[in-house]
């Protein structure tokens, strides 16, 4: 018990005196995660969209795998991104393996589903008065939907917060696509499960107290662009 | 709208964010990389970062990446062509490798032995004997009393993990059917330094490079009892990814890296290196001497 305090404090100290290595790593990890969710997000809510104002045949199937991809396991992401990126698969030419730009990939792809799908949730929460209230009022089609896109941004807001949070949160793409190389592909999760493996607990809390930070910050923020 | 004034600059904070990051991690100058696939007893030593520092001075052009994975993982990497290097410790793995045309030599530069530790009770009394004659003891003390001797090993196809396989089959007991899958044999999964820790918590012997159990020794309460012989022999070598396989491999990096830990400066710190911070030499340069027998 004894330990965990102290490492407690020494993780504070590490904070306080912001620490050069923690820093890069907390930066790198913040980097590579909105990176991934501003490019999934720049796909997912036009196809949610998409998804939410067309009515099509298999819809409800659609909708289905989506919410299903929500739990598509990162080891699993990571094992198909690695087989895609390594050099003797079919995007080997990018050379994308233990690069930031391989993590980003993976992210993006772990995260568009939950994009995605809550996208079109947000969308469903508006009624659809809305919508026929403003082509009533002689908005054309593309108006109708902006107007609705408008009504649920709190709603989308909180679907690209919660994809952020599963990207900065993972290991398995980080892992093993990143290759949790020091000073280049080390993140925040990589780092914290290394140095607990070493022993070297004081480091490790000092990240999950980062995390959480971050975690923290961002609620903040979204409260704050909530209020009235 | 100040609502829509609050969102843009929260936009602008998120963008602004990501291009200096971008910036910073992207690197301004063009630098060339050597990405290096190594088994984790080397990294979990922390011998890799000293000898990056001091190539690096001399290369600044260069930058030098781990990758730690297991002996197999590694060369795993290098027959992919997605490492430019490998550096191993498992002979016979490493002769394949370089036999079906994945790396061009072998260039071993240092030794040290593997130590079979266990729990300070010594249950299955391997203490004064030597690997394979401790190896049957344990498997036999393991077999009549699961729940007071266990075993923990790799099992992840590394370089010790192969060792310990063929120390099995060597002394005398068939790896197959008596030791995987019995009660108290434990395979971990995972590097050296997880593996040591797994062993301590369940006060389980484990075959670990000395390099890693030295490294480890303040936090853990094994004891080494089998440090000496052939068979406990552990050397590691680096070999370069052929570059007439893949054309995209950094050979001429490979070959920097390869002579300067080959050189007087790259074997003193090899040689040097933990006698500060652990009291004691973990690797014994090996350059320019033939491959050590005992």
């Amino acid at each position: 018990m004894n330990e965990i305090i102290n490492a407690f404090f020494e993780a504070i100290h590490l904070l306080v005196t912001l620490d050069p290595e923690v820093m890069e790593i907390t930066l790198r990890t913040l980097y590579i995660s909105i990176t991934s969710t501003v490019i999934a997000a720049l796909i997912a809510v036009p196809v949610g969209g998409y998804i939410h104002f067309r009515k099509f045949r298999g819809k409800r199937t659609v909708i289905n795998i989506i919410q299903t991809l929500y739990s598509m396991p990162t080891v699993l992401v990571g094992l198909l991104v690695f087989l895609l990126i390594s050099n003797q698969g079919p995007l080997g030419d990018l050379h994308l393996l233990f690069t930031p730009g391989g993590m980003i990939m993976g992210q993006t792809i772990l995260v568009l589903p939950i994009i995605t799908g809550f996208t079109i949730l947000a969308l469903s929460g508006v009624k659809d008065e809305i919508r026929d209230l403003s082509l009533s009022l002689g908005a054309s089609e593309f108006q109708a939907i902006q107007t609705i896109m408008h009504e649920a941004k709190y709603a989308l807001l909180g679907a690209l917060i919660l994809g952020f949070g599963r990207a900065i949160s993972e290991v398995g793409v980080a892992m093993m696509i990143g290759g949790n190389i020091r000073g280049y592909t080390r993140v925040i999760t990589t780092t914290m499960s290394l140095e607990t493996s070493k022993g070297n607990v004081e480091l490790s809390i000092a990240l999950g107290i980062i995390l959480l930070a971050i975690a923290l910050i961002i609620n903040l923020v979204l409260n704050y662009v909530q209020e009235k | 709208m100040e609502r829509n004034t609050k969102i843009a600059l929260l936009a602008v904070i998120i963008i602004a964010i990501v291009a200096i990051a971008g910036l910073v991690f992207s690197g301004f100058g063009q630098e060339q990389t050597l990405k290096i696939a190594t088994t984790t007893s080397l990294e979990d030593t922390g011998l890799l970062p000293v000898l990056e520092a001091a190539f690096e001075k001399q290369n600044p052009n260069i930058d030098v990446q781990f990758i730690a994975a297991g002996t197999g993982q590694a060369l795993e990497y290098g027959k992919k062509g997605d490492v430019d290097l490998v550096m191993v410790h498992s002979k016979t793995q490493e002769e394949q490798f370089i036999k079906d045309g994945y790396g061009t030599q072998r260039y071993v530069f240092a030794y040290n032995y593997f130590y079979i530790v266990g729990p300070a009770s010594d249950p299955a009394q391997i203490n004064g004997t030597n690997a394979t004659e401790a190896f049957s003891r344990i498997s036999a003390a393991g077999a009549a009393n699961p729940d007071q001797v266990k075993f923990v090993s790799r099992g992840d196809n590394s370089g010790t993990n192969t060792r310990e396989i063929q120390l099995w089959n060597k002394s005398g007991t068939n790896y197959n059917t008596t030791v995987q899958g019995q009660s108290w044999y434990i395979e971990s999964g995972k590097g050296m330094g997880d593996t040591l820790n797994m062993a301590n918590e369940k006060s389980a012997y484990t075959l670990s490079d000395s390099g890693t159990y030295l490294a480890y020794k303040g936090n853990i309460t094994l004891v080494p009892y089998v440090t000496q012989g052939k068979d406990l022999l552990n050397i590691y070598s680096m070999i370069p990814v052929n570059p007439e396989k893949f054309s995209n491999v950094n050979y001429n990096a490979s070959m920097k890296w390869v002579d300067f830990v080959l050189s007087t400066e790259g074997q003193t710190i090899v040689g040097n290196y933990g006698k500060e911070k652990y009291g004691q030499q973990l690797f014994i340069p090996l350059a320019g001497q033939p491959e050590p027998t005992k």
